[in-house]
C-alpha cells in the first residue's frame, strides 16, 4: 500500500501528461516521416496512400528558402520587440516602484490592460487604424503604416502594445520582494534614486530580467497572430511570412500535414536552441554559477 | 504489485490510443459499425456542413415530411477554412455525412477520397443541369462528386448615377473599360473605376473563364495544368497594365477600406457574381438603388462570355454508412421545386438547376430599380464558360495570392505571377505522384 502511495499521487499528471503532450508529439514526429504518394489522375479510392520518407520532409524544411527568409524577418522583427518592450516595461516597474509615483494603482492598471484584449481584436482594432483611408493616425503623420518597409514596425507596435503591461507586472512583483532596507543603506550612502535603480535595482532583478526575455523569445519565435490577422489588409505580409503562418499554410491551406508536422518540429527545436542558448549565456550573471 | 498493474494497465492505454492515432483506417464510429437493419428500426440521422444562410429553415420542411431521414445542420463559417474543416474531419474519420463543396474545392475532396461517387443516385437528374456546372461535380470523369447547388455567373456591376455624373457609357468591351477607368481618374482623382484584388484568386478565376481560359484537363490517365496559358495571361496583363499607370486601384475586396470606398462612391463598378447584391446591401448600404448590372465587358465586341466565381455543390461523404439517405436528401434540396423555391428565398443563392428559373421573380430588394436583375443574370448564366479545377487548388490560389501581393508591391508584370501559379502547381503536383502530361 505504502510503496503504491506515490505512483497513485502521480498518475493523474502522467495520464495527462502522456495524453496532451507525449503523445500528440510522438503523432506529430509520426506524421513528419510520413508522405502521401497518389498514383495517375489520383482521384477516387486507392489511388492515395500514404508512405515512410524518413527524413525527406526535415530535409525540405531546412532547405525551404522562404521558411529561412521568415526566420530573418521574425528575428528583425522578434529584436525590436525585445528590446522596446521589455525596456518599456522595466522602465514602468521601475518608475511605479519608486515612492514619489502619484496615481500607482492607476497608472499599473492602465499599463497592464491591454494585455487583458485578446490578441486578435488588438490586432484588429491597429489594423483599422493603420488603413490608409480610415486612418485617423495618417491624417497627422503622413506614413502608410502598412507599406513595405513600416508593416513590421506596425506589427511590433501591437506586439509591444499588448506585451508591455504582463513583463511590467512581473518585474514590478519582483521589484516589491525586495527588501526595503537595501534602498535605505543606499541612500545613507549617497547615492539618488537613479544610482539605487541602475545599481541596487536592475542587478537584483536580474533573474526576472532573463526570465521575461525567455519566455518573451518563445513568443515571438511562434508570431502568428499578429500577422495573419493583418494579413488580409494589405499585400506586405505572405502567407509565410512568419515560420508558423507556414506551418499554418501547408496544414491547412495547401493540405500538406506532414511538411507541417515537419516544420513545427524545426521551430520547435529553434525556440529550444534560442532560449537554452541564451539562458546558458546568462546563466553567470543571473545565478552566480561558475 | 499493484504498481505493476497500474504500469501495464497505462501502457495498454498508451499503446491503444498511440495505435488508433497512428492507423491511417481510422477506427470506425460506432454509428458508422452499425448494419443496415439496424438504421431501419430508427430514423437516419445525417449531418450536413453548410454555410448557406437560413438552411436550418429549409432543413425542417424536408424533416417534417420525411420522419425516416432527419438531417441536422451545422453552420459552417465558409471559404477555404470550410474546406480545410471537412478535409481534416474526414482525415480523422469523423466527417459530417453531408457537406456544401464549392466547385474549386470538389477535386480536393475526391483526391482525397473524401466525398462518395454518386454516379448511381443521380442518373435521374443529371439533365436539370447545364452542361458546364455538370462538368463541374464529375471533373470531367466517370464519376459524379456532388450535386450542384449553386452557380455564380459573374456580371458588371456599376454605380448609375455616378456613371452619369461623370459622363461615362457602360463598357461593352474591356478596351472600353479600360478607356473609361482613364476618363475617371481625369474627372476625379479621388474615384477609380474598379480595384484589382489581389487576395481574391476565384474572382481571378473567373476573369480567366471569361477569357477562355483552361487551367487544369484531365486526358486519359494524366493531368495537364496550363494555368499560364494565353488567355490568363492576356486578363493578368490587361489589369496588370491598368494597375501600373494608376488607372485602376489595387485594394483588395471585401475589406474595411473597400467597404468604405464602396459606400462613398469612391468605386464605381466591381465584375462580380449573381451573389453581389448580399455583399452590396451589408457593405455599402448608403448606395441602395444606385447600383445596377450589365453583362461583363467582352474581349470581342459582339461575344457573350463570362466566367463563374464561386458556387457550390452538395457532396456526401465517402464516409457516411448512409450515403442512400444522403443522396436523396441533396437530390431533393437541388432538384425539388419547393426546395429550390426555398434556397431562392431564405438563402439568397441563384439555384444549379435549370428548372429554378421560375422561382426568381422579383429583383433583390438592394436593386429594386433593376426589375429585370434576374432576367440579366440568366442571359449572363448561358454565356458562362468554366473549366475543371485541379487537384491541389489550394496551392494555387495560395500562391495567386503572394505572388500579386508581390506583383504589386515590386511593380512587376502580372504575366511572371501567372507563371509563379503555374510553377507552384506543377511543382506540388509532381510532389505528390500525379501523372501530368506535359
Amino acid at each position: 500500500m505504502k510503496r503504491s502511495a506515490p505512483y497513485l499521487f502521480l498518475t493523474p499528471a502522467i495520464v495527462l501528461f502522456t495524453l496532451f503532450l507525449a503523445v500528440p508529439i510522438g503523432y506529430t514526429v509520426y506524421l513528419a516521416m510520413r508522405r502521401t504518394k497518389v498514383s495517375g489522375l489520383g482521384l477516387g479510392k486507392g489511388a492515395r496512400r500514404e508512405v515512410f520518407v524518413g527524413f525527406d520532409n526535415f530535409a525540405a524544411a531546412l532547405s525551404d528558402a522562404e521558411l529561412w527568409n521568415g526566420w530573418l524577418r521574425v528575428l528583425g522583427y522578434g529584436a525590436l520587440v525585445l528590446v522596446v518592450m521589455l525596456g518599456l516595461a522595466l522602465l514602468f516597474a521601475l518608475l511605479l516602484d519608486s515612492a514619489r509615483v502619484r496615481l500607482a494603482k492607476f497608472s499599473r492598471i492602465a499599463i497592464f490592460l491591454p494585455y487583458a484584449v485578446p490578441g486578435v481584436a488588438a490586432t484588429l482594432m491597429w489594423g483599422f487604424l493603420y488603413l490608409p483611408s480610415l486612418s485617423p493616425i495618417k491624417d497627422v503623420l503622413e506614413v502608410n503604416f502598412l507599406g513595405a518597409t513600416a508593416v513590421t514596425y506596425s506589427m511590433a507596435n501591437v506586439a509591444v502594445w499588448g506585451g508591455v503591461g504582463f513583463n511590467m507586472l512581473v518585474l514590478y512583483t519582483a521589484l516589491r520582494a525586495i527588501p526595503r532596507d537595501l534602498y535605505e543603506a543606499a541612500r545613507l550612502d549617497g547615492a539618488s534614486e537613479v544610482q539605487i535603480a541602475l545599481r541596487v535595482k536592475i542587478p537584483i532583478l536580474t533573474p526576472a530580467i532573463i526570465l521575461t526575455t525567455v519566455f518573451s523569445i518563445i513568443a515571438t519565435v511562434q508570431v502568428f497572430t499578429e500577422p495573419s490577422t493583418l494579413r488580409p489588409l494589405t499585400n506586405t505580409i505572405s502567407s509565410t511570412w512568419s515560420p508558423l503562418m507556414k506551418v499554418y499554410r501547408d496544414a491547412f491551406v495547401t493540405g500538406d500535414l506532414y511538411s507541417a508536422a515537419a516544420t513545427s518540429i524545426v521551430i520547435a527545436a529553434i525556440s529550444l536552441v534560442l532560449s537554452f542558448g541564451f539562458l546558458r549565456v546568462v546563466r553567470n550573471r543571473a545565478f552566480g554559477e561558475g | 504489485m499493484r504498481a505493476n498493474r497500474l504500469g501495464a494497465a497505462l501502457a495498454v492505454a498508451l499503446t491503444a490510443t498511440l495505435a488508433s492515432c497512428g492507423s491511417s483506417e481510422p477506427a470506425q464510429s460506432p454509428e458508422a459499425a452499425q448494419s443496415p437493419t439496424a438504421a431501419a428500426q430508427g430514423p437516419v440521422k445525417l449531418t450536413f456542413w453548410t454555410w448557406a444562410p437560413n438552411m436550418d429553415k429549409i432543413v425542417d420542411v424536408w424533416n417534417k415530411a420525411h420522419p425516416d431521414i432527419q438531417v441536422t445542420v451545422s453552420k459552417q463559417a465558409g471559404g477555404d477554412d470550410a474546406a480545410a474543416k471537412y478535409l481534416t474531419a474526414s482525415k480523422a474519420g469523423n466527417p459530417p455525412d453531408l457537406v456544401q463543396a464549392e466547385y474549386q474545392h470538389l477535386p480536393s475532396f475526391v483526391a482525397a477520397d473524401a466525398v462518395a461517387d454518386l454516379k448511381a443516385e443521380t442518373a435521374s437528374i443529371k439533365g436539370e443541369f447545364s452542361e458546364g456546372l455538370w462538368g463541374l461535380v464529375t471533373l470531367g470523369t466517370e464519376g459524379v462528386y456532388g450535386i450542384p447547388q449553386d452557380s455564380g455567373p459573374m456580371m458588371l456591376y456599376y454605380r448609375k448615377d455616378l456613371f452619369d455624373k461623370y459622363g461615362i457609357a457602360v463598357p461593352k468591351t474591356w478596351q472600353e473599360y479600360a478607356d473609361a477607368a482613364r476618363t475617371v481618374r481625369k474627372k476625379d482623382s479621388k474615384v477609380y473605376l474598379g480595384t484589382f484584388s489581389s487576395k481574391d484568386p476565384g474572382a481571378f478565376a473567373g476573369l480567366a473563364q471569361q477569357a477562355g481560359a483552361q487551367w487544369w484537363s484531365i486526358s486519359g490517365e494524366s493531368w495537364k495544368v496550363n494555368i499560364a496559358d494565353e488567355p490568363t495571361k492576356k486578363v493578368a496583363d490587361y489589369w496588370g497594365g491598368l494597375v501600373k499607370e494608376g488607372a485602376i486601384d489595387d485594394m483588395p475586396f471585401f475589406t474595411p477600406e473597400w467597404n468604405k470606398a464602396l459606400n462613398d462612391g469612391k468605386l464605381l463598378s466591381w465584375p462580380s457574381a449573381v451573389w453581389a447584391p448580399g455583399v452590396l446591401a451589408t457593405n455599402a448600404p448608403k448606395a441602395k438603388d444606385k447600383w445596377a448590372i450589365a453583362p461583363m465587358p467582352q474581349w470581342n465586341a459582339g461575344e457573350n462570355f463570362t466566367g463563374f466565381w464561386g458556387g457550390s455543390s452538395v457532396a456526401v461523404s465517402s464516409k457516411t454508412p448512409n450515403k442512400a439517405a444522403a443522396a436523396q436528401f441533396a437530390t431533393w434540396l437541388n432538384t425539388d421545386p419547393a426546395a429550390v423555391d426555398l434556397l431562392v428565398k431564405e438563402a439568397a443563392i441563384y439555384p444549379a438547376t435549370t428548372k429554378a428559373q421560375s422561382a426568381l421573380g422579383e429583383a433583390p430588394e438592394y436593386f429594386s430599380n433593376q426589375p429585370d436583375f434576374w432576367q440579366q443574370a440568366s442571359a449572363a448564366s448561358a454565356g458562362a464558360r468554366g473549366f475543371t479545377f485541379g487537384p491541389n487548388v489550394g496551392v494555387t490560389y495560395n500562391t495567386f495570392k503572394d505572388a500579386f501581393d508581390k506583383a504589386l508591391q515590386n511593380k512587376t508584370p502580372f504575366s511572371d505571377a501567372i507563371q509563379s501559379m503555374q510553377d507552384a502547381t506543377v511543382a506540388d503536383m509532381r510532389k505528390s505522384g500525379f501523372t501530368i502530361a506535359s
